[in-house]
């Protein structure tokens, strides 16, 4: 979604918070999220009455009762449908919504590809903890297989999605991963997927302490974090690690793989480039870690500038008003033959 | 040609006439009846249509599945229903005789195409001996007519291959019946032009076929007579023939200009409602949004997103459509937001008989969502009626902040009528506005927005859109705090909530019309719904939705045989209108005709404890004037029975009708 367009306002984190108090278990990932977006909203200049928080069911739904702006919670995984109807209705919004993993790739499957695939101007915010925590503890679309669970006492049999492959998979034209223990990395991602014209997609980890704690502690560790996180950086040859010592390469047959820079040498290197049009090395990057205990890529995956649907509307309607003209009401009914009785 | 009948033919004055074409699908019947009816509406007559085609994309070719049929009735004077029974039956092929000969009176007229009656087709359609030559239509006056030969041979100077020649069969038999009904024909003509240009193979072959079926009909020595029907005297003004879809859809766009808010339909195609769908995406003009949502749930969900910002929010759909969107519908009670969700019914449960009528979805309107969610509902009576409902739906959802449930059917979507085409002044003004200052100060002395402040009137809460600035807020599906709008699971609160909910709801009922009683027998009220005198009718009919016509037809019938009958006819179905208890304890009986179960009865006898009797019929088409006037006066002889004590039960005088009345 991109800024509105009156001028920039300032204001402070606190004017973005509402008065009522954030209900989540203490600890819980959902509060540094929350904290994150309302230092962010002040740098963007934005105004909060033009801003709209819009969730559907499960802890990341409550998200829009503590923002100081408009807000509507919903049901459940509905909230992609009636945000692409809010900003149809009106473009001149800024409209976030904020799912997790069950609402938006369980119930609310449908809809979460079908606004994607439509690339209207939403930001999609989903908090993926990898389990069903308002629910108290069932296995989500994404915990890995034979995961232990209430509702799986002997190991779910359910393949997991890959979020980040399924919206590329969809046509969005903006997808980016970041995770609730860095919130400079939220910040930047939220920034990006706001000034994003378009449906951007945004993957959280977020760690639910309660039902899955630590299901990204792997990956997002503060020791383990330089080895297991793959910085996308646009434009930058992709590597991590404590000094930088490896990379990722494509092979001849398009896979890519992780190398020792020092063995292949930096020239070697895939050079991340978010805006090509073609999804398959976005996708391949998706792929890259099997699961939150591998090297896992973070940023932005994909970055790429498609007309939104809003606009295509808009233009639609412009161009049927020039050839017709503004639409009478009179004239309407008079459309097909018409006779008269005196 | 000429329009006028030629001396060699008699031509007899009738005051109507029922037609049906009937052919396979493929054989263009619903553009011939169209056309037929077109031609009748230039002509004056007042008419009503019933298309009835198969849900079948492509049943096979010659089968009694394919068969599609349109039926017309013209009349010189106001008529109510597309009729019982046909007078013409236009048979193009073996299967279309098949189907459609039951309800033909005996007399009626049958006109074949005798090119369709080969052995392959007599096979497909089932029959065993040629229909034509063994006795079946011994009791019909049947015009045997080898329409597709001479198509052919009509169409043979455009040079169109036989293949596509034989296609304009359906304009010959169009042309037969304009001349049978002396129909003006440049109205036909000019409607090929405009069509299909004026020389085009298929305009030209069209044409031409047309004007030989015309021509034959004048010329072969096979007609004895043909008919006039004379203009009926509608009460003045302009005047369009409109079906039902097309009219709701239109007062959906009208709706949005007297609330002066930008329509948003968000829709998910399904039969047979998605000829709105399609026509207010044509509309673009008007600044309309149209959504072709994903599924069901997100029509629904993008409306009421729409309508959260401030617009028309608008879902159509059928059945369905509808058990998928009761949750969102709970959602925008409890968000209490406008919201105008439109079922045209079809014959359920499940897939059903998707192009067959049925009223059965009022319960499901009425009570179809967890949780106390009463919505209100309105519905349409006649194909015209849909454009004012769909206002008065938009007016009540406004207003009140309230998901309306707006009902119509398949018999409504397809059917036409005449429809007299309101001028701009006669429509009201359903605009509402938004809230534009703060209406509360909260402890430290700001001044903040409260959703749920209500006002004293109508209880509707107070509207801020979101762009508003200093009035943000959050609202949910969650129970809310009363005024404040906070989330509150406070148990008084929430059955305060409750029955604020739906005491708004109750209350529309002063905001509605009362209910006009049709009884002629009353001298006092004169019909104006005055009840409680001694002289009203022995029984009321009380109808709702797309029975009005057949149900008048058949009270005004009863009437002519010098029965006392009073009739209304309810438009809100929830809430009711305010004097209906009043009218129903004033007549010792009520009768409500209905195309389900008795769903009226069920809402009439847990209102007002009346113990009123149902005449069901659940056959996918529309309840037959005839039949209800056979329910009326089995009700009536019932209670002579009773006062002459003969012992003799009405059910067993009136018989074939013991599986209805109860
Ligand atoms: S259950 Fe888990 S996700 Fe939900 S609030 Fe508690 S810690 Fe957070």
């Amino acid at each position: 979604m991109t800024m509105s367009m009156t001028e920039s306002v300032t204001t402070t984190k606190k004017d973005w918070a509402s008065d009522q108090e954030p209900r989540w278990c203490p600890g819980c990932g959902d509060y540094s999220i929350l904290s994150a977006m309302q230092l962010l909203l002040p740098e963007l200049g934005v105004e909060r009455s033009r801003t709209v928080f819009v969730s559907g069911i499960g802890c990341s739904a409550r998200f829009p009762y503590y923002m100081n702006t408009y807000g509507a919670h919903l049901i459940h995984g509905r909230a992609p449908a009636f945000a692409t109807g809010l900003k149809l209705a009106r473009p001149d919004l800024d409209v976030w919504v904020v799912s997790g993993d069950g609402d938006a790739l369980s119930i609310g499957g449908n809809h979460l590809i079908h606004a994607m695939r439509r690339n209207v101007d939403i930001t999609i915010l989903m908090f993926n903890n990898e389990i069903y925590g308002l629910t108290k503890g069932q296995y989500s679309p994404t915990s890995e297989l034979g995961k232990v669970t209430k509702s799986s006492p002997f190991g779910s049999l359910d393949t997991p999605f890959n979020p980040i492959s399924l919206a590329i998979g969809a046509e969005a034209t903006f997808v980016a991963r970041t995770h609730d223990m860095d919130r400079k990395h939220m910040m930047e991602v939220f920034r990006r997927a706001h000034d994003h014209k378009g449906s951007a997609f945004v993957e959280i980890y977020q760690n639910c302490n309660v039902f899955n704690n630590g299901a990204f502690e792997q990956i997002t560790g503060k020791e383990v974090r330089a080895d297991n996180l793959i910085p996308l950086v646009h434009g930058q040859p992709i590597r991590f690690g404590q000094n930088g010592e490896k990379g990722v390469t494509v092979d001849r047959y398009g896979r890519l793989r992780i190398v020792d820079v020092a063995e292949v040498g930096e020239d070697a290197l895939l050079v991340h480039d978010e805006t090509i049009e073609d999804p398959s090395i976005a996708f391949a990057l998706s792929r890259l870690a099997r699961g939150p205990f591998e090297p896992t890529p973070i940023g932005i995956f994909r970055a790429v500038s498609k007309p939104d649907y809003g606009t295509m509307m808009a233009d639609q309607i412009e161009k049927v008003r020039s050839q017709k003209g503004q639409g009478e009401l009179a004239k309407l009914l008079r459309s097909s033959s018409t006779w008269t009785v005196d | 040609m000429s329009s006028t009948t030629t001396s060699e033919h008699e031509s007899k004055v009738v005051d109507r006439a029922i037609i049906r074409f009937a052919g396979d699908s493929g054989d263009g019947m619903q553009l011939a009846g169209d056309r037929f009816t077109e031609a009748s509406a230039f002509a004056g007559n007042d008419l009503a249509t019933f298309p009835d085609y198969p849900a079948e994309i492509r049943a096979p070719a010659g089968t009694t599945a394919g068969v599609s049929a349109f039926q017309v009735q013209i009349s010189d004077h106001d008529i109510l229903t597309p009729g019982d029974a046909p007078n013409v039956l236009v048979a193009m092929n073996p299967a279309a005789l098949k189907v459609n000969l039951h309800e033909l009176p005996p007399g009626a007229v049958v006109v074949v195409n005798t090119d369709a009656f080969d052995q392959r087709n007599l096979t497909k359609a089932g029959y065993t001996s040629n229909p034509l030559d063994d006795g079946t239509l011994a009791q019909y006056k049947v015009y045997e007519v080898p329409i597709t030969s001479l198509t052919l041979e009509a169409c043979k100077p455009t040079g169109a291959k036989p293949r596509d020649a034989e296609r304009s069969k359906n304009f010959f038999a169009l042309g037969l019946l304009s001349w049978m009904y002396s129909r003006p024909i440049e109205v036909t003509l000019n409607w090929i032009d405009k069509r299909f240009g004026t020389d085009t193979l298929v305009g030209q072959a069209n044409k031409l076929a047309f004007s030989a079926g015309y021509n034959f009909g004048e010329t072969a020595e096979l007609f004895e007579a043909n008919y006039e029907v004379h203009a009926a005297h509608l009460p003045p003004g302009t005047y369009t023939t409109v079906s039902g879809n097309t009219a709701l859809a239109w007062g959906i766009i009208a709706a949005g200009e007297l609330a002066k808010r930008t329509v948003f339909l968000g829709s998910y195609p399904i039969t047979p409602a998605s000829d709105i769908l399609h026509e207010l995406s044509k509309h673009k003009e008007f600044g309309i949004k149209t959504l072709q949502a994903e599924d069901e749930i997100a029509g629904v969900g993008s409306a009421l997103g729409a309508a959260y910002g401030g617009a028309l929010g608008v879902t159509t759909t059928s059945g369905p459509g509808l058990d998928l969107k009761a949750e969102t519908i709970g959602l925008a009670v409890s968000l209490e937001l406008p919201l105008i969700v439109v079922d045209v019914q079809r014959a359920g449960p499940s897939t059903g008989m998707p192009t067959k009528t049925e009223q059965a979805d009022l319960l499901e309107a009425m009570y179809g969502r967890h949780g106390e969610a009463q919505v209100p509902v309105v519905a349409a009576k006649s194909p015209g009626h849909c454009f004012w409902a769909a206002i008065e739906a938009a007016r009540i959802a406004l207003k009140y902040r309230t998901p309306v449930i707006l009902l119509s059917d398949a018999y409504l979507a397809n059917g036409s009528e005449p429809w007299r085409i309101p001028e701009m002044s006669e429509l009201p003004d359903i605009s509402v506005s938004n809230a534009t200052e703060p209406n509360h100060t909260d402890n430290k002395g700001a001044k903040v927005f409260w959703p749920y402040v209500r006002d004293e009137a109508t209880l509707a809460r107070q509207w801020a859109l979101p762009g508003t600035p200093g009035l943000e807020h959050r609202i949910g599906g969650l129970e809310k705090e009363d005024g404040s709008g906070h989330v509150s699971y406070d148990p008084v609160n929430h059955e305060t909530m409750v029955r604020l909910r739906s005491a708004k709801i109750a209350g529309i009922v002063n905001d509605i019309p009362r209910l006009e009683v049709d009884d002629p027998s009353d001298p006092v009220s004169g019909g104006n719904g005055k009840a409680g005198e001694q002289s009203h009718a022995d029984l009321l009919v009380l109808s709702w939705g797309s029975t009005y016509g057949s149900v008048l037809g058949a009270v005004r019938r009863v009437r002519a045989r010098g029965h006392r009958v009073a009739h209304a006819h309810l438009v809100h179905l929830n809430p009711f209108p305010s004097n209906l208890g009043e009218i129903l304890s004033a007549y010792p009986k009520v009768l409500v005709p209905e195309i389900n179960l008795g769903q009226l009865a069920k809402l009439i006898r847990a209102e007002f404890l009346v113990d009123v009797r149902s005449f069901n019929k659940v056959q996918g088409i529309p309840l037959k004037v005839h039949e209800v006037e056979e329910a009326i006066l089995s009700v009536i002889s019932e209670e002579d029975a009773v006062v002459l004590g003969n012992g003799k039960s009405a059910k067993e005088e009136v018989p074939g009708e013991e599986r209805a009345v109860r």
